[in-house]
This record gives C-alpha cells, structure tokens and sequence, in this order.
C-alpha cells in the first residue's frame, strides 16, 4: 500500500488527527486552560470540513474492506459540516455547563469519535468493517446522551438508548450472520452476486434491516427516540437525529441498492409499509407534543419516513434525492435545535407554551426557527421544498403515485404541527414571554450557517445537479 | 433584466428594503408604497408593451425567456405572458397598491405586515408570469403560506382558527396538487420526448386518457380549493371574516384567481380529455357553488361573511364558466375573475373603514352610515350596485358574457345548469340591496356614529384606484375582449 491508496481515507485520517491532537491537549494542559480547547477543536474540525471540498479519487482499500468514491465523499463531508455547525452550537453550553467539571475534552473526542464511526460504517466494503463502524458510531453517543450527570433523566435516557441500540446491534449481527450463512463471504460486491431470494435470506435481510430501523428509528422501531431525545442534552439529540440518522439512512440505501437487490421485491413492500407507518405514527404523535425535544423527535421520526421514499427508485435519482434530503434535513434541524439550545441555554426553557410571544421579544430566533420548520414542512424557496418534492418525484417515478399521495397528506398534517411553533412564536402574546438576549458569538455563527443551509441549498440548483451527477459512482 | 422577472424582483427588492431599513410604521409605508407605486406603473407599462408587442409577435406567449434551473429534472425557470396573466399581473398590482393605502394606519408590527403582504405578491406575480409546472407551483405556495401569519397576527376574531384552517386546507389542496402535476411530469414523454415542465412542451403531448382521468382531478381540486370549489370551501368564509382588511382584499381580489387561472391553464389545457370526463361532475360542483354561496351571503348577519359567501358564488361562478367550453364564457370567466377582484377588494375595503369606525361589522347595528360618512357611503352604493351586475360597471359585462356564453351551448344538461345558476343573479340582488339599503340608508342607528370621521385622502385614494378600472371595464368592455380574444385561441383550439 502506497501512500496515495493510504490517502483515499483522507477524511478518516483526519479526524483520527484530530482525536489525537484533543487526547494530547487534554494530557498537557492545566485546569485553567481547559476552556481552551472549545476553539481548539473547533478550528481543527472546521479545517478538516474545509479540506473536504477538495476533490479525492475513489478507490478501495484493505482488499475492499473499505471503499470511498466521490458520492460518500461528498456526504462525508456534509456530516462533518453538520457536526461542525452543532459543535458551534453547544460551544456555549460546554463553556458554562461542563468546562467546569472538567468534561469539555472529553465530550469532543467522543463527538468525533462517533463521527468517525459513522464515516467507517458508510465506507464499510464488508459486513465486518460496517458493524465495527456501527458500533463506533454507537457507542460514544450513549456516554454523551447521560452527559448531563446532575439531570436524572439523562442517566436514564442513556440508559434507554444503550440497551436498545445493543439489542439493534445484535439483531443486525444476527442478521449478518443468516447472510453469511446464505452466502458465505462478507463482501458486500461477492455477496450482491451470489445473494437470491430465499425464505432464509429474506429473514437475515428482516433482521438486518431491523437493526439499522432502530438507528433510523422508523417505525415500529422508533420507542426509544422521544424519551432518549428528552433526556439527552440538546446538542446531543440533535446529533441523534441529524448525523446518526442520515448516516444510517445513507448504509441502508447502499445496502438495499447494491446488495439486497436480487430482494428488492420484497423489500420494497417492506419498506412501502414501513414509509405509511412511520410517516403516520410521526406526525400524528409529534401533534401532541409540548416539550419541544420530543416535538423535534417525532418530527425527525416522520422525516425518515420521507426519507425512505426515496428507496423506492433504485437508480441515480432516488440516491441522489436521499443525499441531498439528508443534507437539506441536517440544516434545518440544526436551525431548529440551534435555537432551542440558545433558548434553553439561556432560560431553560423547552415547551411550546415557553415560546409564546417570542417573535415581540427575540424576532431573529425566531425567525430562524420559523425557516428551520417551514423547510422541515417543505415551504418553498427554502431548501426542504425541494428535497421534499424531489422525493416525490423519485418514488413517482416508479408509479408509486399512491404512495406519494399518504405522502403529500402526511406534508400537509405535519405542517399543522409546524405551524403550531409559529403560531405560538408569531401570533400569541404573552407578558412571561422570555425576554430578549443576545446570543454568544459561537451560537450566532452556528445558527447563521444553519440558516445559510435552509436559504440556499434549494434555490441554488447546482448543488443537487451535482449529487446527481455523482451519484451513479457507487451503483455500477 | 427582462420586463417580467422584475415583477419578481422588485417585491424582493422591497421586502430586503423593508427589512434591513425601516424603522417604524412611517418609513415601512414610504417604502411599500413607492415600491408597489413602481410596481403598478411597471403593470400599466406592462399593458401597453404587450399590446405593442402582440402586434408583431404571434407567439402563444411573449416576453419568453428560458432558463435552466435543475438540469436533472429538466426544470426550467420560464416567463412569458399572453393577455391573460397581463390583465391578471395588472390586477394585483391595482389591489396590491390600494390595499397598501387602506392599511395606512396598521399599528402592530407594521414592518412585518407589509413585508408579509409584499412577500405573497412576488409569489403571485411569480405565478403569473411562470410557463413551467415546478416554478409555477413553487410561486404559488410562496403566496399562500405568509397568509397565515397576516391572518393569524392581524386579524380579529377567531383568527387563530381561521388562519390555520385556511393554510391547512389551501397547503393540502396544493399538495394534491403536487401529485397531479408529477402525474403530468411523468407522463410528458408519452410520445417519445424528453420529461418536462414546459407548460407549451406538455401541450404538444398526447397524455395517454387513462392517466388524464387520474390527474385531471387531482390537478383541478387542487387548483379549485383556492378558487372556493364547493365543497372546499369552508376555508373562505372564515378566513376573509378573520383577516385584516388588505389581506381580504388581496386574498379574494388576487388570491383566489389563482385557482381559476391555474385550472385553465394547466388542469383544462394540459389535460384536455380528462376534463372533458369530468366537466360534468365540475360542472355540477360548480354551479352547486354558485347557488350555495348565494344563499349562503343572504343569511349572514356579519358584513365581511357576506362578502365572503358573495365571493364563493362569484368564483364558482369562474369555474363553471371554465368548464362550459365555448369561447365566449371564457371570456366571460376572465373578465368575471378581473371584475370581481376588483370588486370584492372594494368591499372588503369598505367594510374595513365602516368597521374601523364604528367597531361592528354586524348588519343588523349599522344603519343610515351615508348620512355620517358620505363619501364612504356613495362608493358603497356604487360597488353594491356593481357587483349585482348593473350596466356600466364590470360586473354586468363579465356576467353577462358568461351566461350567454354557457347558454350557447348546445348540450341541454348544460343549458339547464345555465338557467339554475342565472338564478343566482336574483339571489344576488336581494342580498345586496338589502345589506346596502340597510346599513347605509334609513335613519342613523346609533347616537355616537354622528361624529365619524371622514374618509382620509389614504382611503379616498385606495378605493377611487380600484373604481377607476371597474367603470373602464363596464364602459368599454370590447377594448377588454378584443385582447384577451387572441390569447383565448390556443385554449380553442386544444380544448374544443
């Protein structure tokens, strides 16, 4: 292996870089330099974001254990955008709430330590190479979700989430091992050629996916999502629901198009029930919720299920579409838990009825919020009209008209929901409104990217033109 | 920048101005009201440009232009007008301006009414100008959604209510709208061509029938929710009641003329066959309309509900005239939809100054306003008798060219339906006369309206801005036919 191969894991490495810079700073410095590392790492991730915008050959490497090719490069980079822009978020909160205890460091390198799971798991060539990624991926996030060690809740939430992703682990594994039994190699190429339909790959593909639903949490796989998203701190639920999940949804559509294609009859009845379930069981929960942690839960729950109707079209259109939603829905769910975390931070505040007002008091928050929720909802000119529409676009191109209609019902009953912030936002007033602040330069310049995201992602079409024009890399 | 984009880009324009420079209500209704004072100059422009260029060009549209915009799609963003969306362009730059001068005096937040209202203006004149499915239906929900906040911040009554069932209901309608314009998309390379949005692309199509029985539907209740389709009504009523009076203005003026050009030129002329289908069901839905608004206006007890049921049978009236397929009912529909924007704008700006005064908006506490509010009360005669449809006003040229229009028609289901929704002129009569003979004639019903206020030179100028073109329309209504005459054609020939 020469260099050049070894550079294909350019963003891995860099990240690796980055966790071993953060471990040796938190050996060597004393107590008073420990805020330090807030900028420290900030830089060092923002410079590995911005090295990501160039170009990388595709290529594989360790015999085909691990692949990179110009579409996961592009989503790679996108992640550690997102992770940056949430970083920048939870700036604040480190400095006030954990500097102190002395966990600022730490909470870092296990963000980013799950970052670089999530960017092995995507890579991954073989089942071995995804799993270790998985696990990766899964684990630091339980250690953040109870980083709030003085809030019971948390503790419990993580509690939650590290039994139930175990049991997700195990039944993927289980999974994994029905399709090695099946077919005798781990490789996701060898497998894709000698996988048939057979009752027994049928049940490891059932057990497989339900191990990746519960990352995504679809439905019925989705129990643990609005309790853990409570619990944890909000930067934390906010990674959940925006770099786990879209990471998640990003394996499972190379899975399904490549190695589970010889299944695809039955997978996508599958899939087609599991869209109209999680879709419904979102929206339809989210309508009744006041904390906004499980609102933004429910709410995340039921865009996976759009996600999925993308998986419909198995071709160039529907991968693409599914990336760019992806990195549509991580902006604007980075601008909406951007500004709960701002208010919370500085109120503590988390319900809806908190919010009552907020427009009179703190109207660029609000307005933010607002973009983040229209998008969420599919508002044209914001970014999440188009990734919406596109979707729809992708599973009509298939005939699954039917579909695309509980679809468009599903839009317009979580635009209810939606507009109930707004409503409480812009057309309640109230005289316990919580009053105006200014938030800290971190939080601002996070939110304004955000924002940046939600604006121009959708008017600006030559970004999805080039998802497209990327996205047959892996299919052939 | 081409003539039309700039109907585009100057409420932009506006909007950045009105957010990032003013201050207090002063400056926000300096700006918009220059603003929209260019827009309506550019409208006239627009006019008298297009009739200069109609002259040498004989294309469907003028004024095209085309860019890519999502290559992989092959969504393009092209303009182009023909006589129709001109007279619809000019209409909204006319209520768009008056409505701005009768909310002079908005107190709340005035910065953001304004940047709301002028926000939703750029999303219908967007329409209006748009040839390509995805960037016109883009600019429409850009038109509907910042109704919910005019309503829901400004408005009275349930307004809370209101707002979210009007943006639920007219989201809803465009999301089944979506469906059947993917449904169009989808089906544009029946022949062997590329997929497109091009709305004049698609018109070369042979849609296949069984697909066109599918989407048809779907397209026209779409489109139809927001021009007040019976039984989709219901947001209307409740959602004019609620909100303040400019939006009333601009939702009945312009807003609901969205759904009858929108099912003219893409439900009825995209899928020609699936709407011959269904035209009789329509047709029936329609005409129901017609009859249900009417009576539904004579049982109010609340002016602007009145004004709300008035605009339902008015607009249905649109629709049925559309689906009666003869040249002369379109014609009809269209100066039908120009007319009654106008005059609807004018109630509901009528009904906003005798309600700001007097604080009730119920029929049965008004009385003897002419005496007090002179002014006022003549223009409220004029529109009432105009709306009923008396010679020399738009309303009796856009009614009457639709009901010799549909009576033409030589099915005897259609003539009968004719004669049912004629009716309604009646019905019409008798709910205007009583509400105008009652609130602005006889004596003067309560001691404190004496001392009224006069009308303001704000209001005056709002409501003579919006009389001017209903007496042009009554009096020289050929000028009027003569150029919407061509641009009717390529619908007869694709349609009949």
């Amino acid at each position: 292996m020469n260099l050049e191969s070894f550079l294909l894991m350019r963003s891995e490495i860099g990240l690796l870089a980055i966790l071993i810079l953060l471990i040796i700073f938190e050996i060597f410095s004393d107590k008073k330099q420990k805020a330090a590392v807030i900028p420290f790492a900030l830089i060092l991730l923002a410079i590995n974001t911005a090295l990501g915008f160039l170009p990388l050959a595709s290529g594989e490497l360790f015999g085909g254990m691990f692949k990179t090719n110009a579409l996961l490069y592009f989503f790679k980079t996108t992640l550690s955008l997102g992770v940056l822009i949430l970083l920048l978020q939870s700036a604040d909160w480190l400095k006030e709430k954990v500097v102190d205890e002395n966990k600022a460091p730490e909470f870092f390198i296990l963000i980013i330590s799950s970052l670089l799971g999530t960017y092995f798991m995507i890579s991954a060539g073989d089942f071995l190479m995804f799993f270790l990624g998985l696990e990766l991926a899964t684990l630091p996030v339980a250690a953040l979700v109870a980083y709030d060690t003085y809030k019971r809740v948390s503790a419990e939430a993580a509690v939650k989430y590290i039994l139930s992703s175990a049991l997700a682990s195990g039944a993927a594994l289980f999974g994994i091992s029905l399709l090695y039994a099946t077919t005798g190699t781990i490789y996701f190429d060898s497998m894709a050629e000698i996988l048939t339909s057979s009752n027994l790959s049928i049940l490891a593909f059932v057990f497989f996916f339900s191990g990746l639903a519960f990352k995504i949490s679809l439905a019925p796989f989705h129990f643990w999502t609005a309790d853990v998203y409570e619990g944890a701190p909000i930067n934390v639920a906010s990674y959940l629901s925006v770099i786990s999940k879209g990471a998640a949804v990003l394996i499972l559509m190379i899975l399904l198009f490549t190695v589970f294609k010889p299944l695809i009859e039955t997978w996508h009845k599958i899939i087609y029930i599991v869209i109209i379930a999680t879709m419904f069981i979102g929206n339809l929960f989210a309508i009744r919720q006041q904390n906004l942690k499980r609102f933004l839960a429910y709410s995340s729950i039921a865009q996976a299920g759009f996600i999925l109707l993308g998986l419909m079209s198995v071709d160039n259109l529907g991968t693409a579409t599914i990336v760019y939603f992806v990195a549509v829905y991580i902006f604007s769910n980075l601008g909406a838990f951007g500004v709960v975390q701002a208010i919370s931070s500085f109120s503590d505040k988390e319900n809806i009825d908190d919010y009552e007002g907020l427009y009179r008091t703190n109207p660029k928050l609000s307005l933010l919020m607002m973009l983040a929720l229209f998008s969420l909802a599919g508002i044209p000119p914001l970014a999440g009209f188009f990734g919406k529409f596109f979707l729809y676009t992708a599973a009509a191109s298939q005939g699954y008209y039917i579909l695309v209609f509980i679809a468009v019902v599903n839009a317009t009953i979580s635009l209810y929901y939606y507009l109930l912030v707004v409503r409480a936002m812009f057309l309640r007033q109230s005289d316990t409104a919580i009053p105006y602040f200014r938030s800290p330069f971190y939080m601002r310049l996070g939110l304004i990217l955000a924002a940046i995201g939600i604006l121009v992602a959708g008017v600006y079409s030559p970004i999805y033109d080039y998802i497209f024009s990327i996205s047959n890399t892996f299919l052939n | 920048m081409d003539i039309l984009s700039l109907f585009v880009v100057v409420p932009v324009l506006i909007v950045l101005a009105l957010s990032f420079f003013a201050k207090d209500l002063k400056q926000a209704r300096l700006i918009s009201v220059v603003g929209m004072g260019i827009q309506f100059a550019m409208s006239i422009n627009l006019i008298f440009a297009y009739l200069k260029e109609r002259a040498v060009n004989t294309g469907i549209m003028v004024f095209t232009k085309d860019v890519v915009w999502y290559e992989t799609f092959n969504i393009h963003y092209s303009i182009g007008v023909d006589a129709i969306s001109v007279v619809m362009i000019a209409l909204t730059a006319v209520v768009l301006l008056a409505g701005i001068f009768i909310s002079w005096k908005i107190d709340d937040l005035p910065k953001e009414f304004f940047i709301s209202l002028i926000a939703l203006s750029s999303g219908v004149f967007g329409f209006f100008i748009s040839t390509d499915l995805f960037t016109m239906f883009v600019f429409y929900e850009i038109a509907v959604i910042p109704m919910y906040l005019l309503i829901g911040i400004w408005g009275s009554g349930p307004k809370e209510h209101s707002a979210m069932k009007l943006t639920l209901m007219l989201m809803g309608a465009s999301a089944v709208l979506s469906v059947g314009i993917l449904g169009i998309y989808f089906n544009s390379n029946a022949d062997g061509g590329a997929l497109t949005f091009n709305i004049f692309e698609i018109a070369q199509v042979n849609i296949p029938e069984a697909a066109q029985n599918i989407f048809f539907p779907l397209t026209f209740i779409g489109f139809a929710v927001i021009g007040a389709l019976f039984p989709f009504h219901t947001w209307s009523p409740s959602g004019h009641a609620s909100a303040p009076t400019a939006v009333s203005m601009l939702h009945a003026g312009v807003l609901m003329k969205l759904g009858g050009y929108g099912v003219f030129r893409i439900a009825m002329y995209l899928l020609p066959v699936g709407a011959l289908n269904w035209a009789d069901f329509f047709l029936v839905l329609s005409a129901f309309g017609v009859i249900y608004g009417a009576f539904g206006a004579i049982m109010q007890k609340d002016l602007k509900y009145v004004n709300a049921y008035a605009s339902v049978s008015h607009l249905s009236l649109v629709l049925f005239a559309l689906l009666m397929y003869n040249k002369t009912a379109w014609t009809g529909a269209i100066i039908q939809s120009l007319s009654h924007g106008l005059l609807t704008a004018m109630f509901f700006a009528l009904i906003g100054m005798v309600y700001g005064r007097t604080h009730t908006r119920e029929i049965a506490k008004l009385g003897g306003i002419m005496k007090v509010l002179p002014f006022i009360g003549a223009i409220y005669v004029i529109t009432g008798l105009a709306y009923l449809g008396l010679p020399g006003f738009s309303g009796f040229v856009a009614e009457m060219t639709i009901f010799v229009g549909a009576f033409q028609h030589p099915d005897m289901f259609r003539r009968i339906l004719t004669i049912v929704v004629v009716s309604s002129i009646v019905v019409t009569s008798v709910y205007i006369l009583r509400m105008v003979g009652k609130i602005m004639m006889g004596p003067l019903s309560n001691e404190e309206y004496k001392d009224l206020p006069k009308a303001t030179w704000f209001e005056k100028t709002g409501l003579i801005l919006l009389l001017i073109p209903v007496v042009m329309i009554g009096v020289l209504p050929l000028g009027l036919s003569e150029m919407l005459k061509e641009s009717i054609q390529p619908f007869l020939e694709r349609l009949l």
